[in-house]
């Protein structure tokens, strides 16, 4: 199982350039997704900024599924300078990859939840870091691409592209860079220091509760 | 003493790496680090389970080292400590009057002789950058204070000038420096003109740069190297010279010719060099005369 957050309103609200085009995915029963809070702020924001265009879909981590779904939106996809992901990581990382040519962003952070592991089939990963650095890295997401999940940038390892534990393995992180470099963004990066943090949510709760 | 110290002075900075052996033994060591690099040296650098080989740790040598007299640079990689380990070993350096500190991410676990190891990496090279600049600062990572006159140190990092994406290696070290790095030694050099290049974009950051150098012992090394070492492409010519005479090779004449020339041409665009002899001590102080330093 996994949890779904929303980001607060002001790293959303940062996101929105230029003519913004919203997916919302209410998918799959694996993940718990804020409805409520997301409707909320999506009509704030719509007050404020540009939004050409909100939609719901589901299972958009499928790719097929995904062609099928957005294709009588396409026009209004290509005339979008920002798409806003309100889905899992997997979702805003399937959805960067089918609009390579876009800004992809995530409105959301995903987390753990102990429990039934989820059994949907998918072609990326997640590792529900709570956190999600998929704004800063082109959609593609560093902890589970780079062998060290380094979020600062790429290791002195990488030869050729490839990843240092593995010569069979495309380096995340030059992914990451070729992406941005693609993207006209490579000073995204210039972000200040990331650090994880490793204590979830629910740590804090009293555990008897 | 300060590496940042002697820079401020306008000093060419040289310093030497060394790694600790397997095992705790190191009197050897002692008496090479003596007899070729004291006098010779500003600083030398001690390893941190490099290649991610367990050896003896780097700390306790800078220890030793600098009993002897010896400006040591305590190397650090986030590879086996998570940030408590890697904070209260920083403040241990400083009661032990290390003052120079070498901060990277490490190599990977699976790459060295306890590949089984759980690989940890909870900071990396720019988060473990601003640790230490938090500490500086008086507090640890998590913002609780720490007691009585907080630790100072000069930051050291490293950036490879000659890999094959220098816009990426250029992000990466504005983001060091963002995080507070004074001074970066470079992974080994063997082609002037690109490192030469890089330093014309490098020198925005007004940080000094240390040129690395690894003396090359055989052509079978640099191909080794070009095939699996990050940021090294070892030119044909000079695979070329280091096949041609076998006995000069062997006697590390060639190498240390080779390093000596790349110094030279390097010079003027760098702040001190960085030499990582791989055991060939010994060799340094001719490198050194041959590169008249
Ligand atoms: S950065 Fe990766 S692990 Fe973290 S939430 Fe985003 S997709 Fe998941
Ligand atoms: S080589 Fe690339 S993918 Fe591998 S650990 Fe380093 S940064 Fe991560």
């Amino acid at each position: 199982m996994l949890i779904t957050q929303l980001k607060s309103k002001e790293a959303i609200a940062d996101l929105i350039k230029g003519k913004t085009f919203i997916i919302n995915c209410h998918g799959c029963k694996e993940v718990y997704f804020p409805e409520y809070e997301a409707d909320k702020i999506q009509k704030e924001l719509s007050a404020d900024g540009d939004i050409i265009e909100n939609i719901t879909r589901d299972y958009i981590c499928s790719t097929d599924n995904l062609h099928v779904q957005l294709k009588k939106f396409m026009d209004k996809i290509q005339e979008a300078d920002t798409i806003l992901v309100f889905s899992c990581g997997v979702g805003v990382q399937t959805l960067a990859r089918f609009l390579e040519d876009k800004r992809v962003y995530s409105g959301c952070d995903t987390y753990p939840l102990p429990g039934i592991q989820g059994v949907t089939p998918m072609e990326f990963d997640c590792g529900h870091c709570g956190e999600c650095y998929l704004n800063y890295t082109g959609g593609i997401c560093p902890i589970t691409a780079c062998s060290k999940s380094l979020v600062n940038g790429q290791c002195g390892g990488s030869k050729k592209g490839k990843c240092e534990v593995d010569k069979d393995m495309e380096c995340g992180w030059e992914r990451i860079y070729r992406k941005l470099e693609k993207l006209k963004k490579l000073n995204t990066l210039n972000y200040p220091v990331k650090i994880r943090n490793y204590q979830l949510p629910f740590d804090e709760l009293p555990k008897d509760v | 003493m300060k590496l940042t110290r002697l820079f401020e002075r306008g000093e060419f900075v040289i310093t030497a790496e060394v790694g600790p052996p397997k095992g705790f033994h190191i009197n050897h060591l002692v008496d090479e680090i003596n007899t070729y690099l004291k006098g010779r040296v500003s600083a030398v650098n001690v390893t941190d389970n490099q290649s991610s080989v367990m050896r003896l740790g780097s700390l306790a040598t800078c220890k030793v080292l600098q009993d002897q007299g010896l400006t040591t640079i305590f190397q650090l990689t986030c590879r086996d400590r998570n940030r408590i380990a890697l904070q209260s070993d920083v403040l241990s350096a400083a009661l032990l009057g290390i003052e120079n500190l070498l901060l990277l991410t490490g190599d990977h676990t699976t790459l060295g002789d306890n590949p089984q190891a759980k690989p940890v990496f909870d900071l990396d090279s720019v988060s473990l950058l601003h640790m230490v600049r938090k500490l500086e600062q008086g507090e640890d990572l998590a913002g609780n204070p720490l007691e009585g006159e907080p630790p100072s140190f000069a930051k050291g990092a490293v950036v490879s000038p000659c890999s094959d994406s220098v816009d990426a290696q250029l992000i990466k070290m504005e983001q060091k420096v963002k995080a507070g790095a004074e001074y970066f030694q470079t992974q080994a050099v063997y082609e002037p003109e690109k490192f030469i290049k890089f330093m014309e974009k490098a020198k925005q950051f007004g940080v000094p740069v240390m040129l690395g150098i690894v003396i090359p012992k055989s052509a079978g090394m640099a191909k080794f190297m070009n095939e699996n070492v990050a940021g090294i492409t070892v030119p044909a010519h000079m695979i070329e010279e280091l096949k041609k005479n076998k006995e000069k090779t062997k006697a590390g004449i060639t190498g240390v010719e080779i390093s000596a020339r790349i110094i030279k041409e390097c010079k003027d665009y760098c702040q001190g060099v960085h030499i990582m002899a791989l055991g060939w001590e010994s060799k340094i102080p001719d490198l050194l005369d041959l590169a008249c330093l």
